[in-house]
């Protein structure tokens, strides 16, 4: 029996000619990755274990990017810890505030991750990697604890969903909308335990953002991760980023899938997930007017330059409607910088929206834009659950940055596609 | 090893956020995020709980964030395990992880009802509800997870050298 990527990476690393769905193995970590959030807890179990020091001061990586700045005195001992824990064992890639970024943008761009790596974080967005031809799944602290002392974890072999995707996507649809569409086709559990396998002829007109975007949210469909196929353009964003050399893995012939999906994506149209489970993706002409309280265009799954640059390029010379609060949240200083020498960050300003420092703050309802009672936001972020981004009353529609944006500048849940035809008139 | 205590019931796709809710993160002193254990679901949760009950849910339970404190909530609210329909995976890994007993049994996350005692075997994968004398039966954790349950959690599995 063949095998799925997702198995031949996990095969590599626990030095195994193969395995199959079901199988448990202990694998070899290139990346173990913690964030301020999580990283506290996992350092107190690392204490418990009464090591001499991490597996390797290379392959830990620890970003400051929940609750950073910090947003109250808890916050800062957090980070302190964190601070404390990588000067004593010489961690090399610790962020901390100004060279930080939003852990899931900051790391490709760093050129952390490679195609064919393998690699836990303690935040359920690590699949964003897969993005890049990794392995990459999201742990809990106690297992990013054992993965910093012994540079391995267990797994269990995950049988796998493919998605192949066909055409090439309509002006305005991003990766983000190609994304909201599966998860509401298959449910917030419909990949539970499982991988899920982006192929197929449309990924030439998918950028990495886009494919960041798309593997960022597997989770939200339940899954261990998302992988792509590596592609040219994947080897070209890893050359650019100065990643280590790729080792590409790509499905066998006769590797088992427990479903096929082929799903064209020329027809996928701007599409919202509606409160309070991202399965509940719609597209516009489903639902009426929907008013909006805030906006927030950001995170770890759109908070990169593409995410602004389709942003600036629909509140450029128009403003944000009266009564809508619009934060902006760049994911990482570079994106940052260079979202401000392109004058995105001048036509954010200049619509009326603020920009912030890199955070993940308002995503889950942490501080930079909590909802009160009763609030709706449209959020370019991943989850929408009850009480996400603040008030258990408050609403979340997720959806695309050119969604978020063209919403921003009407007051209400709005198509850009109908921005556009008004514009044009 | 068996667990007994009265069940106390939620529905489908019960996730991180509503366990404990982010704004609580800022610290992961446990009974701090005892106290605040499914307040956005359930704001009576913390006030009526007794120690050893039984958590009983649908699918996907623990869906969303990888957030550890998620399981120490619930353990350290006094819950002594959780059944549910299905449980997303990182939630499944650290409830193992931190000693949080859970079992898979959609039968049963539909048979148990709020207030009903059952009690749940976890060698032999039986779960009885004593309230109505049904009896359901799952499949006992792989030899691989019971080691590390028998070892009291994966740090204890790698000091006593069953990971290496």
């Amino acid at each position: 029996m063949g095998m799925t990527m997702t198995q031949k990476i996990l095969a590599a690393h626990s030095g195994l000619d193969t395995v199959s769905a079901g199988q448990l193995i202990l694998a070899e970590l290139d990346l173990v990755l913690g964030n301020d959030i999580t990283s506290p807890v996992a350092i107190k179990e690392f204490a418990k274990l009464g090591t001499d020091g991490v597996f390797d001061r290379d392959k830990v990586t620890m970003v400051m990017d929940h609750f950073v700045p910090n947003k109250d005195i808890k916050a800062a001992e957090q980070c302190r810890m964190c601070r404390g824990f990588c000067a004593e064992h010489g961690i090399t890639h610790f962020y901390d505030v100004g060279q930080m970024g939003i852990e899931h943008a900051l790391l490709p761009e760093k050129g952390l991750v490679t195609a064919g790596d393998c690699v836990i974080g303690a935040d359920s967005h690590t699949c964003t990697y897969g993005a890049l031809g990794a392995f990459s799944t999201g742990v809990g602290s106690t297992d990013m604890a054992c993965g910093m002392a012994t540079g391995k974890a267990w797994f269990r072999v995950p049988p796998a969903i493919r998605f192949v995707l066909a055409g090439k996507p309509r002006r305005y649809v991003s990766g983000k909308d190609i994304i909201l569409h599966i998860i509401g086709m298959i449910g917030v559990d419909g990949a539970l335990y499982s991988s899920m396998e982006f192929t197929g002829d449309g990924l030439k007109h998918l950028s990495v953002s886009d494919r960041l975007c798309i593997a960022n949210m597997a989770i939200e469909a339940g899954a261990k991760n998302g992988i792509f196929e590596v592609d040219d353009i994947t080897l070209e964003y890893l050359r650019l980023h100065g990643a280590a050399t790729p080792k590409i893995y790509s499905a066998d012939p006769d590797a088992s899938y427990e479903k096929t999906y082929t799903i064209d994506i020329s027809a996928i149209e701007p599409t919202v997930a509606f409160p309070h489970l991202p399965e509940n993706a719609k597209v516009f002409g489903e639902f009426g007017d929907i008013p909006i309280d805030q906006v927030v265009i950001g995170s770890c799954t759109n908070g990169r330059l593409e995410d602004l640059a389709a942003a600036a390029e629909i509140l450029k010379n128009r403003k944000c409607a009266k009564n809508v609060r619009v934060i902006v949240i760049p994911a990482t200083q570079r994106i940052y910088l260079e979202a401000l020498e392109r004058g995105y960050i001048r036509t954010f300003i200049e619509a009326g929206a603020v920009v912030s420092t890199p955070t993940c703050g308002p995503c889950l309802g942490g501080y930079m834009g909590v909802l009160a009672e009763g609030e709706r936001a449209v959020s370019t972020t991943n989850r929408n659950f009850v009480g996400r981004m603040g008030h258990p009353t408050s609403e979340v529609y997720l959806a695309s940055p050119a969604v978020a944006a063209a919403s921003a500048v009407t007051g209400r849940l709005t198509s850009p596609w109908e921005l556009e035809k008004e514009a044009a008139k | 090893m068996k667990y007994r205590g009265n069940a106390i019931k939620y529905g489908d796709n019960v996730d991180t956020d509503v366990i404990i809710p982010a704004r609580y993160l800022n610290t992961s002193d446990h009974r701090e995020l005892a106290a605040h254990c499914m307040e956005d679901l359930d704001s009576s949760f913390v006030g009526r709980v007794k120690e050893g009950d039984i958590m009983v849910a649908g699918a996907n339970f623990g869906c969303g964030s990888s957030r550890e404190h998620a399981p120490i909530a619930i353990k350290a609210s006094g819950i002594s395990m959780v059944i549910a329909g299905s449980f997303a995976r990182i939630f499944y890994r650290n409830a193992i992880n931190i000693g949080l007993a859970i079992v898979e049994c959609p039968e049963a996350a539909a048979g148990i009802s709020e207030g009903d005692e059952v009690e749940a075997d976890m060698d032999s994968g039986i779960i009885r509800d004593l309230t109505t004398g049904k009896e359901y039966r799952t499949q006992p954790f792989p030899e691989f997870i019971q080691k590390i349950i028998e070892n009291g959690g994966l740090m204890q599995s790698v000091t006593n050298g069953i990971i290496k």
